[in-house]
């Protein structure tokens, strides 16, 4: 059984100029232990899809006005307020890019990561002292019982996040959703993060979401990937796969205006325009402006995944005729 | 053609910081930003400036465009010693040299017209509004890309790719030699990157132009410089030109920043592969004694703690500033 099952999730915001989706049709599921990376530009749904998924979108203006999300067997879609608040922590527990946004200034980082088991498990005072400074620990901060009567202030933006982690992992989560875990990060402090999460999910065999920009967080840490694109999946694969044979044009686009940390390319293949905001979708596929393979066919419906490959789905016309032999 | 345009000689920018509670520091103290820095950038050359938030990459970039006063050093401009020269003579310079923004949010007032924003510096230079002014304005505008009809608009009407198009177009209407990126292409999406980057390269071989290239992105950084140099803790430790350092970095910190880089496919996966190193950034306000990196160097010596290495050359051309190749 999945730990995770999504399907054809549509979340809907109440905007100015009316009701426009977010995120459209989107489908995939996450098995126990397993990395899933979430990649995409940004404004692509990589956000709303998590937060949809935690249940965190204010409603209104949010709205799922379609699909479901099914973790453990049990319907969240349908949770009442309560019962999710129930399955966050011990269930799923989520990162957020920007630490210091989550963590309240006025308390220690210590109080913080006691509330957090409080809110789940009865234990003394002391015992949540233990839990947290083993959490500390865990995630790699420094003489953990001295830091722990620290506020957030005092800490570097790097120290930040491993405190982040540390609170959402107090509750032993089945899965942890990362969105953008190292993206305000320097690489040698996200190198660090990085690392911790593949160690945590070896050691207590956790599900992870990664959802980054980032093809190199990608290649570091995923076994299977997302790309999105305009609020929708466009492919879906093993990471071997998406790297050496991705089936559509914008996930080949994507990989390629990456300049090389080896080679010299002397100019780079940029994807012309930008990601169209959601109210300004154009009909059929939402690549189509973009795309260098567009015929006019493809702005007439909006291409459904397909598995072409061997647990490899992709979203446009001419995926088949364009794959490489 | 390997004529010198920008000479920065011992160059320093401390700020006096604290007085204040907010870090339980009631002194104030010295922040050393940048701390004697020596460095050229040749005309026509782009010359990528990497090193961790906080090391001073952008105070040196203000330093040389004299949008700060540096604490002590010189910068010398095409050979003139621009350091202490009046208002009125610096001005004769400024045009020459222009900055580049990261936030294409932040940089471009909202409430000016696109036109407007791209004739400021001409109006400021003493340019008087009219046709001549729109013709030039035009014509920039169109070497970035945009349309003509853009004139009219404001900033909030444009993506943040064509923002930064706007910000260039600024930033070269007056035409000048040198150029500053500070992060300009770090906040766009990857694909808009790579649509800016084209269009810096190709700006810089049409209008002759310098560039320093400040960016956290070491692929970036190498794509597009020449040359390129690393800042730790307001030092620069090495200097090379971008295959020698990519390919053979000599300083630690640089070898474990580009082994930090992620991989670019799964199978080059760095984790457990790779040397990590250690702990944080110490805090610019009490840097370690001797070599700055000696706190999470893994080939630290005891003279390291106590003897700061200087910049010297290591190779033709190449720099580095650490105790082990000194020896
Ligand atoms: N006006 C100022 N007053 C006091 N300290 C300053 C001032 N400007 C910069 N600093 C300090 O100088 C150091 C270098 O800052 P700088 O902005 O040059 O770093 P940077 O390398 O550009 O970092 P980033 O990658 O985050 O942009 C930092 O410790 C910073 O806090
Ligand atoms: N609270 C909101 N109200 C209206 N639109 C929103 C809201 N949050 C996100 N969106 C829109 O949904 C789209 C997807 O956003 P998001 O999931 O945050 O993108 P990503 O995380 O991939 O950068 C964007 O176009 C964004 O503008
Ligand atoms: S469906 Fe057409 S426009 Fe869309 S990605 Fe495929 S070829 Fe391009
Ligand atoms: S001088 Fe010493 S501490 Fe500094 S980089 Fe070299 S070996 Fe490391
Ligand atoms: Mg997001
Ligand atoms: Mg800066």
């Amino acid at each position: 059984m999945n730990l995770l099952e999504v399907r054809g999730l549509t979340t809907a915001f109440m905007t100015g100029r009316g009701e426009v989706n977010a995120i459209e049709e989107v489908s995939f599921s996450l098995k126990e232990g397993e990395i899933l990376g979430i990649v995409g530009e940004s404004g692509s749904g990589k956000s709303v899809t998590a937060l949809t998924v935690m249940g965190l979108l204010p409603q209104p203006p949010a709205r799922v006005a379609a699909g479901e999300v099914v973790f453990n067997g049990q319907n969240l879609t349908r949770m009442s307020d309560r019962d999710m608040q129930r399955i966050r922590g011990p269930g799923i527990s989520m990162i957020f890019q920007e630490p210091m946004t989550s963590l309240n200034p006025v308390f220690s980082i210590g109080d913080q990561i006691m509330e957090t088991i409080a809110a789940h498990e009865r234990l003394s005072q002391a015992d949540l002292r233990k839990r947290a400074i083993d959490m500390l620990d865990k995630v790699g901060i420094p003489s953990a019982s001295k830091r722990l009567d620290d506020y957030p202030h005092q800490m570097s933006g790097g120290q930040r996040q491993r405190v982040m982690i540390a609170m959402a992992l107090a509750c032993n989560p089945k899965l942890l959703i990362a969105d953008e875990p190292t993206t305000a990060l320097d690489v040698t402090i996200q190198a660090q993060i990085l690392d911790l999460l593949m160690d945590l999910r070896d050691e207590f065999g956790m599900a992870i979401m990664i959802i980054t920009h980032n093809m190199g967080v990608i290649a570091e840490t995923a076994d299977r990937v997302l790309v999105m694109y305009a609020g929708r999946v466009i492919e879906e694969a093993p990471v071997a796969q998406v790297f050496d044979r991705p089936l559509h044009p914008y996930t080949r686009g994507l990989l390629e205006c990456v300049p090389s940390l080896t080679e010299d390319k002397p100019r780079l293949v940029a994807i012309p325009g930008t990601l169209p905001e959601p109210a300004r979708r154009p009909p059929g596929c939402r690549f189509a402006p973009r795309c260098s393979h567009a015929l006019p066919a493809c702005s007439e419906a909006i291409p459904g995944l397909e598995l072409l490959e061997p647990a490899h789905t992709v979203a446009c016309f001419r995926a088949q005729e364009l794959a490489p032999a | 053609m390997t004529t010198p345009l920008v000479t920065a000689s011992g160059l320093s920018k401390h700020f006096e910081v604290g007085g204040g509670g907010f870090f339980g520091l009631r002194k104030a103290a010295t922040l050393k930003a940048v701390d004697e820095v020596s460095f050229t950038i040749n005309a026509g050359e782009t010359l990528g400036l990497v090193g961790e938030s906080g090391c001073g990459k952008s105070t040196l970039g203000r330093l040389l465009l004299r949008l700060i006063e540096p604490t002590s050093g010189t910068i010398a401009f095409d050979g003139n010693d621009i350091t202490r020269i009046g208002r009125m003579e610096m001005r004769g310079y400024r045009r020459s040299m222009q900055i580049i923004f990261q936030d294409p949010y932040g940089a471009l007032n909202p409430r000016m017209s696109v036109e407007d924003i791209i004739a400021e510096p001409l109006v400021i230079h003493g340019a008087k509004p009219g046709a001549e002014t729109r013709k030039q304005v035009t014509q920039m505008l169109e070497k970035v890309g945009l349309p003509a009809r853009a004139l009219d608009r404001f900033p909030h009407e444009f993506s943040g790719g064509q923002r930064q198009r706007i910000g260039i177009a600024r930033a070269l209407v007056l035409h000048p030699r040198l150029i500053v990126c500070d992060e300009a292409v770090s906040a766009l999406d990857v694909s808009v990157q790579a649509q800016i980057v084209n269009l810096l390269q190709d700006l810089q071989r049409e209008m002759g132009l310098t560039y320093l290239f400040i960016a956290h992105d070491l692929s970036v950084v190498r794509h597009i410089s020449d040359r390129v140099a690393v800042m730790y803790l307001g030092k620069v430790v090495e200097v090379a030109d971008k295959k020698t350092i990519y390919a053979a970095p000599l300083h630690p910190y640089t070898q474990a920043l580009i082994a930090a880089v992620p991989a670019q496919h799964p199978a080059q996966r760095s984790r457990g592969r790779r040397q990590r190193i250690a702990g944080d950034i110490p805090s610019a306000l009490n840097p370690p004694s001797g070599c700055r990196f000696h706190t999470r160097c893994p080939h630290v010596m005891p003279v390291c703690r106590e003897r700061a290495p200087e910049l010297r050359e290591a190779a033709a051309g190449h720099q580095v500033a650490c105790h082990l190749t000194d020896i």
